[in-house]
């Protein structure tokens, strides 16, 4: 593997970090993140369909007319969520239950899309086959980050084995049960993007716009 | 990268062409329905024995069989199941009970009957007009368990359970939630073994046969006769604790599977 592919595979894991530095993907980071088995699952899908829809999208670039290639790249996303959906739900049943609609709505996660209209469309089918897996495990790993923090302090366990003992059976830990509500998986991502960009100051946006100081007025006296 | 790509073979018109539009327009929806449609066709099978034996699973954790140490498998045998038109009591022949899917046949007109405000204490708004019940019969066929598909609403979402009678079909041998979307760690305990151990041995019938149960947030004083139909509430969890009252009294009462439990009572007398 060169340089060059390499580079695309792991930029955007730290780096160019879809979740961290774009943000995007939140609305599923906030979801599945409560169980590490459900964020695992759903990390392994959003990467199989960004590579593979990446890699589709990028074959017919060349053959699509830009009046619908947005909706032809809908089309190959959905179809290979739908796909994706259908073996989860045959060989995954527990877990697919507990994901219910949300890989569905990887249909609509910005990630695809992006790599997809900023990528695969300007690129030849290995590079954006890599870049979709590169993106795909950018999101995976902040998504095990906020799952092993959610799933460990939210119900003392991961994976579903019981690692802290929990006070409701004999045990000393008390769960806070805001990490297993939805908002908390936001306080997580906020923080994780602070140190990040603490970490690495290049991360850091241009404020838009900044407030001068009104010149002091010249009162006539 | 940005190099123009030489122009495709696939068609003479040039990409921006309508004829090409139309083209690519029909060649990617063809190869995508071909896929969809291929994994959908090819993965039925598996995950209709997959919702198939999850529904069975639930029924085997909520009859006790596996703690008296017998298989699934074992189990399973010993499973009866039937449909059971809730308004007589009586079977219901033509209809397989395990592919009945509960959650889809409460909303569908065809086959339930719209609830007043009145009788609709477990908030269900329809209720389909026949269910199915899982008896499990010894070696001599005699009925020692009834298992009763149950469900309501809680605070966000309907709960959909399972109740397992003993033979004399006032003792609760257990109640096991296996589909519901409540708080977690608040609602979402209804599945807390613990909680749901307390079930196990309470009484849901008085001596006449009325139904007598209270999910309580006062202390339960095990010295008094009610006790025994009185369950701790979950704290926190207010209003799904009432909600699982709710449909309990709802599901035992004339208007769920009273008809058929007293048919049964009858036939045992």
């Amino acid at each position: 593997m060169s340089y060059q592919h390499r580079k695309i595979l792991f930029d955007p894991i730290v780096d160019n970090n879809p979740v961290i530095l774009q943000v995007l993907g939140i609305c599923s980071a906030l979801a599945v993140t409560s169980k590490l088995s459900t964020t695992i699952t759903m990390c392994i899908a959003l990467t199989i369909v960004t590579a593979c829809s990446n890699a589709a999208i990028s074959l017919v670039r060349n053959h699509t007319p830009s009046s619908i290639r947005i909706i032809v790249q809908m089309t190959i996303i959905s179809s290979l969520v739908i796909v994706t959906d259908q073996f989860i739900k045959a060989y995954a049943f527990t877990i697919s239950k507990d994901l219910s609609v949300f890989v569905g709505l990887i249909i609509t996660n910005c990630i695809v899309m992006g790599r997809a209209e900023a990528y695969a469309m300007k690129h030849p089918p290995l590079p954006s086959f890599l870049d979709g897996l590169g993106n795909g495990l950018g999101y995976s790993a902040l998504l095990l980050v906020v799952g092993v923090i959610r799933e460990l302090l939210g119900s003392g366990s991961l994976f579903g084995y019981p690692i802290l003992p929990l006070d409701r059976d004999g045990g000393w830990y008390v769960p806070n049960g805001l990490l297993l509500l939805p908002p908390s998986a936001f306080f997580l991502i906020g923080m994780i993007i602070w140190v990040v960009r603490s970490w690495k100051p290049a991360q850091v946006e241009e404020p838009e716009y900044q407030i001068h100081h009104a010149p002091r007025p010249e009162v006539a006296s | 990268m940005s190099a123009p790509e030489p122009e495709s073979a696939v068609s003479a018109a040039p990409v921006e062409s309508a004829s090409r539009t139309l083209l690519v327009t029909f060649v990617v929806c063809l190869v995508c329905s071909v896929v969809v449609a291929g994994a959908a066709v090819l993965l039925r099978p598996i995950q209709e024995s997959n919702q198939k034996s999850d529904l069975i699973r639930n029924v085997i954790e909520v009859s006790g069989l596996l703690k008296e140490g017998l298989t699934e498998a074992q189990a399973l045998k010993r499973i009866d199941a039937r449909m059971i038109e809730l308004a007589t009591g009586d079977e219901v022949k033509g209809v397989d009970p395990d592919t009945f899917n509960i959650v889809k046949a409460g909303k569908d007109p065809a086959i339930s009957t719209e609830l007043t405000r009145r009788e609709d204490v477990a908030g269900i708004r329809r209720e389909p007009r026949y269910l199915p019940v899982y008896r499990i019969v010894g070696a001599d066929g005699e009925l020692k368990k009834l298992i009763l598909p149950v469900y309501g609403y809680g605070l966000w979402s309907t709960m959909y359970g399972f109740l397992a009678f003993e033979k004399d079909l006032r003792t609760v041998q257990g109640l096991r939630f296996y589909q519901h979307a409540e708080t977690p760690g608040l609602g979402g305990e209804i599945d807390n073994p613990k909680w749901r151990a307390q079930w196990t041995g309470k009484v849901l019938f008085d001596e006449n046969w009325k139904v007598q149960v209270e999910v309580t947030k006062a202390a339960i004083d095990s010295s008094t006769p009610d006790a025994q139909h009185q369950v701790d509430a979950l704290a926190g969890a207010t209003i799904t604790s009432r909600g699982v009252e709710n449909l309990l009294k709802f599901w035992l009462s004339d208007k769920g599977y009273g008809p058929y439990l007293s048919r049964l009572r009858h036939e045992r007398s």
